[in-house]
């Protein structure tokens, strides 16, 4: 049943100095998205991840071939503009995505000015509210500003954007990451519900191995540019291959920890099994 | 666990800081922690808690139009009201700190060994002693080839090393308390792990206490024996730092521990708590968790909960913390799948 949505073939992403030598950003690197599936990409700061999410938005020039949707439209910097609309991005500070000057109303209006096909053919005010309300916010928020919302509506607010254009690919650029905790959950839950619900696949680029856990499908590691392992999320976090791989878990701090028994560890409660 | 024996080095009572104005906003209000002496007390809050402003007043760096009142007493002293001076000589000496961004807490056109011996030089140490004792707190915290990098200056540094320059300044005074303030929150995982490690070590080699303040429950369980949990300014729950994860006793720290997502239990998704962050300047009446709690009853909106003993060494600002008592947080774990 699976069907290819975005296929990613060799990637090659350089920097160009003026002095003509170029900086490999990204090397060689390939994976698919299947429809309505999450690939994580996950890897530390410099390795290169947030680069290859930006060449799959436009965003940079890419070397290799980028291949999108049923017809297999091969994705340039220039990109036809009913292609563009089927991709859409999400950062990680929805202060400094959403413009400031616009009210949410506004926001949306300018979403489907840019993409008039997306465009509701009835009342805008009623299909922003629809809009609104698939993202967990109500017509309350419809005349405010970013400035007055709180993080996780400004977020809300910014996949609300994305979503009114009836994507089939959102590029979550550590969409979570800036979030408070409790506030963090409610958007993961948001964007799960998304997957499940509208079947809406996410190229989602995080280093918290905890969100990649609860969200994604499939994983894939880079390390330096470079994509050292890929594979289904419970495999890959039970039994990771690369050694690299095996560090980033090994290091992943897991509330579960405590647990087991740690160094404040007395007779009684060294049994380390919660009492449920 | 609680062992009653060691005696705080830090001892906060009914603290409360003001944001003077128009309208005075209680940005702290009658908070209570402790630091125990070799021990780390973890504070944790999410944005707007006060948690920050906290770790300021004790290291007597407030801002302008901030004050504080109530009981701090440090290694017995009480420090709200000593002069200026003062309070300038037990800072970067007996009391130093680490902040979330390494490079903004060191100065980018100095080289990395003046600053981390600058402490050293105040108190008049010169030459090849304090080139010495330079290097060997550069090699105190892990930092490969020090003598090169005491030349370097920080942009040559990679961001764990920076902060490792910045603990080793915070260690070069020996202090008896050093506060960390999201120390490894801009960091890559796997270098804050070791940051993590490598405090731990130093505490137990020099026996400093430690008061870290962070918004992430994963960091704390990795290193704080005692817990503060601050919701809007006020302290919703103390206790040694297993146990309260374990078994918190307020439905906040509760809900908190449920949204956190975990890496090695492939389980349902963390649970949301609705609503975002109270803040002190628009506190709800009452308990300030009520809009948000899913005990909440009438009284919780009408009365402000006392923090409480309910336990020996865990104190609850619940009404309904007795209900709570023996009630497992909902941490995913590999067994409960």
């Amino acid at each position: 049943m699976s069907e290819p949505l975005l296929e990613a073939r060799g990637l090659d992403i350089s920097y160009r100095h003026r002095r003509g030598h170029d900086d490999r950003i990204v090397r060689d690197v390939s994976f698919t998205i299947e429809l309505g599936e999450v690939l994580a990409l996950v890897g530390e700061s410099g390795s290169g991840k947030t680069t290859v999410a930006r060449a799959v938005a436009g965003l940079v020039r890419a070397d290799g071939e980028l291949l999108f949707g049923a017809e297999r439209t091969r994705l340039g910097m220039r990109r036809p503009h009913a292609v563009r609309r089927r991709i859409q991005m999400v950062f990680q500070d929805p202060r400094s995505s959403l413009n400031p000057r616009m009210t949410v109303a506004q926001i949306l209006a300018e979403a489907w000015r840019t993409h008039p096909d997306a465009a509701p053919a009835g009342d805008r005010r009623r299909a922003s509210i629809d809009v609104l309300e698939r993202v967990g916010l109500t017509e309350a928020v419809l005349d405010r500003r970013p400035r007055s919302l709180s993080g996780g509506q400004c977020q809300r607010v910014s996949i609300a954007r994305a979503v009114a254009l009836r994507p089939q690919l959102l590029v979550c650029d550590e969409a979570v990451s800036a979030l408070d905790v409790s506030v963090q959950a409610q958007i993961l839950r948001l964007l799960v519900d998304l997957k499940r619900n509208e079947g809406i696949a996410m190229l989602f680029i995080t280093h918290d191995l905890g969100v990649v856990r609860q969200i994604a499908d499939r994983v894939a590691v880079m390390e330096k540019g470079a994509l050292v392992e890929q594979g289904e999320t419970d495999a890959l976090f039970r039994a990771p291959q690369h050694p690299y791989t095996q560090t980033l878990l090994a290091s992943a701090l897991d509330l579960a920890e405590v647990a087991g028994p740690g160094r404040d560890a007395t007779p009684e409660n060294q049994d380390g099994k919660p009492q449920t | 666990m609680t062992d009653g024996a060691t005696p705080p080095v830090l001892t906060i009572r009914d603290l409360d800081v003001v944001l003077d104005g128009p309208e005075p906003v209680r940005i702290l209000d009658g908070v209570r922690l402790d630091v125990r002496a070799g021990r780390t007390t973890a504070l944790i809050g999410e944005s707007g808690s006060g948690k920050s402003v906290l770790g300021s007043t004790v290291i007597g760096l407030l801002p302008d139009g901030m004050r504080a009142e109530g009981h701090l007493e440090f290694a017995g002293e009480q420090l709200l009201g000593l002069s200026e001076r003062r309070r300038a000589s037990f800072r970067g000496s007996r009391i130093a700190m680490i902040f979330q961004d390494p490079l903004a807490a060191l100065n980018p056109s100095q080289r990395v060994g003046r600053q981390v011996g600058e402490v050293l030089r105040r108190r008049g140490v010169r030459g090849e002693r304090l080139r010495g004792a330079v290097l060997s707190l550069l090699e105190r915290v892990g930092i490969p080839r020090p003598a090169e990098r005491a030349r370097a200056f920080p942009h040559q540094l990679s961001g764990g090393l920076r902060q490792r320059a910045v603990i080793a300044m915070a260690l070069s005074g020996e202090p008896e308390l050093i506060i960390a303030d999201e120390p490894t929150t801009a960091l890559d995982v796997t270098v804050q792990k070791r940051i993590l490690d490598l405090l731990a070590e130093l505490q137990r080699e020099s026996g400093v206490s430690m008061l870290f303040i962070s918004h992430d429950l994963r960091v704390v369980s990795h290193i704080a024996d005692d817990l503060v949990v601050l919701y809007a300014g006020r302290v919703a729950e103390i206790g040694p730092a297993r146990e309260v994860l374990r078994v918190p006793l307020h439905p906040y720290t509760r809900a908190l521990a449920a949204s956190v997502p975990s890496v090695h239990a492939a389980s349902a998704i963390a649970e949301p708590i609705p609503g975002s962050a109270a803040s002190p300047a628009n506190r709800p009446s009452g308990c300030a968790f009520h809009p948000r709690c899913p005990l909440a009853q009438e009284i919780c909106r009408a009365a402000v909960p006392e923090l409480s003993e309910i336990e020996p060494g865990r104190f609850s600002a619940c009404h309904f913390a007795e209900q709570l008592r023996g009630v497992p947080a909902a941490i995913p774990t590999e067994e409960a799948r």
